[in-house]
Parts: C-alpha cells; structure tokens; sequence
C-alpha cells in the first residue's frame, strides 16, 4: 500500500500497524515519535493496535528542543 | 497615543503598508511581549521585535553569556561573555530603539513566579533551551490565557506553533509530557546550526507582530516543521487533542506546577554550554 509518510509518498506493507510502520521505516526512539494518522494525534497505547489503510496520512512528530539537556 | 515625527520617520517602511500603518504601529508600540530565554530563539526574535517598535519587551533569562552561545545568540557579542544575558541582550535592545521599554527577570520561569510575570504581557515567545522549561512555558500560558509561540531547534530542523489557548491545538496536544532525561539529544550534544535559531526566532517574532497587529493568519493548528538541510518547510495540520492532559475534555493538569526539575548536563562549576 502507499502511503504518505511526512509529506512523501512512501511504499509500506498492507495491514501494518503503526509499530509495525515505526519498526519498517526503522524510526530512531520510536518511543519518542508522536504519531498523526489523518489529523488525529494517536494514543501511544494505541500504536499496536491501530491498522493502517492504502492512502493514510501518517506525520511522524519530534520533540526538539534547545541547547539544554 | 500620536506618533512624533521622528517615529513617523522610523517606522515609515511599516507604516506605508496597508496592513500596518500608523493605527498598526501604534498598536505594535503598546504591544507587550515576554522572551523566556534570551538565548538562540529569543536573541532574534527580540532584536526584530525592539526594531520593529514593540513598545515593551520582557526577557526572562537566569544565565550569563558564555563563549559557545555566541555562533548563535545574536544579541550577545564577544565582550559580553560572562555577564548576564538579560543585562546584555537589554542592552542591544534598548540600543537599536530608545522607544522600547525593556524589563528583565534574571531569573527562570518557575510555576511560582509564572502567572505574576505573565500577567502583564499581551505575547509570550518560548525561547527556553530544554523540555521542563517549554512545558512549563506552555502551561503557564494555558493557566493565563496568554497566546504564545513555541519552537524548538535541533541540528539542522526547526519548528514552531502559535497557541491560543483554549482556542488552538497546544503544544502538550502534541507532546504530552517531557521525554525523560537523555532520551533526545540537546544541541550542546547534538549541536545546532546557528543561523536556525535565527530563522526559526524570527518566525517566532513575526508571528507576536501579526499577534498585536490582528493580521493575516497565525501559526495556529499547524506545526511548521524547517529542514535547512532540504531547503523545505512543511505545515504539519494539527487539531486539539481531546485527550489533552492540558486543554483536553478530561485535564490531568489542572493547576501550574513544576513538570521535573530544570536538568543541566554540565558539571558543578562549570557554565553551562547552552
Ligand atoms: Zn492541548
């Protein structure tokens, strides 16, 4: 299936879920990434359990933060 | 307030645009925006602000200048290092526009002393260098329903949000806590190009101007997301959490206290590498 990952049209497995998609797309930290599938912020716990469908629109968001820590 | 003929002279390139003039500018000199942090973002945001005719600027910083914040912290120069940042970024401030009143806070941001400093500002520019501090500045923002402007940079990305609170998509709709110590590189590990916090700073300053201006359309409901390195910006569309801990249906956080304590890699004596 295709989907859009950050703005580009990526290739990804059918019936993946969004750990599935994090372990795929080889994400850094996957327990750092906030996910927005379609417009809506998933619950972490949700991760597992929500499949993604051809055409999804998935933002991968990071924390950034500034000089410190 | 009626502008002299030598503020006429001075903001003339703002004034002569349709969307300012002199009704703008005058708005734009009672305007009141507090800089947490006169570090990489505030440094910017607050020279542009200063010229721009912000009639009172507040900067909130507790460190002096050291010898690495300066490929980035524009308002500090060689012979400032070691004094304090308010005192020196005040400086430049004051200097480039005698109309703006300056105050300063050599302080940080605390839940005690938040919602006190932020009572008196119309905009509040989140320049602060780490987790604890942003999420502070977010929900003290929340408690006083002040607008603000969050952004973060790191190596060579930049981003930014504008919240109103309780009316926009939050920064904790997003991010819900701070990651724990560690987990995400700083830039004094990761290191940061300079010249982004004076991109991403700016962007910060233009939105408080259209903020006090009541123009065009704010930085609300979207992350900007810069990568310098592509040469592109990206508006991530964003819409309020429902499960927001702070601005959500069913709140975790319903008064300002301190998310973690303010952590500094640096060893005792040392001066912090920010
Ligand atoms: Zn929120």
């Amino acid at each position: 299936m295709k989907l859009t990952i950050n703005g580009a049209v990526k290739e990804a497995p059918d019936a993946l879920s969004v750990t599935g998609l994090l372990e795929h797309r080889q994400v850094k930290m996957p327990d750092m990434v906030t996910v927005e599938l379609n417009g809506v912020i998933l619950e972490r716990g949700d991760f597992g359990t929500t499949v993604l469908q051809d055409g999804d629109r998935v933002e991968f968001l990071y924390f950034m933060g500034g000089g410190r820590e | 307030m009626n502008l002299s003929e030598q503020q006429i002279e001075r903001y003339s390139r703002h004034i002569i645009l349709p969307e300012v003039g002199g009704k703008g500018q005058e708005r734009l000199l009672a305007g009141k925006v507090l800089l947490v942090g006169a570090g990489g973002l505030g440094s910017p945001a607050g020279l542009y602000l200063a010229a721009a005719g912000v009639g009172t600027i507040g900067i909130m910083d507790a460190d002096v200048v050291d010898l690495s914040n300066l490929q980035r912290q524009v308002a500090h120069a060689t012979p400032d290092v070691g004094r304090p940042k308010v005192e020196s970024a005040a400086e430049k401030f004051r200097a480039i526009n005698p109309d703006v009143s300056v105050r300063t806070y050599r302080e940080r941001l605390t839940a005690d002393n938040a919602l006190d400093i932020l009572r008196d500002y119309d905009f509040v520019i989140d320049g602060t260098d780490n987790f604890a501090a942003k999420f502070l500045v977010a929900d003290a923002c929340h408690f006083a329903g002040k607008p603000y402007s969050h952004a973060g940079i790191l190596k060579f990305d930049g981003q930014l949000l504008t919240v109103l609170p309780g009316r926009t998509a939050c920064y904790r709709c997003v991010f819900k806590a701070p990651p724990p110590t560690g987990a995400v590189p700083s830039c004094s590990q990761a290191g940061v190009l300079g010249v982004l916090a004076g991109v991403v700073g700016t962007l910060q300053a233009t939105e408080a101007i259209k903020f006090l201006l009541g123009k065009g359309e704010l930085l609300t409901d979207k992350l900007l997301v810069y990568d310098a390195l592509g040469a592109n910006f990206r508006k991530v569309p964003l819409r309020r959490n429902p499960k927001c801990p702070l601005c959500g249906e069913a709140p975790a956080i319903t008064e300002l206290r301190a998310e973690a304590a303010p952590v500094c890699a640096c060893k005792p004596g040392e001066v912090c590498p920010v």
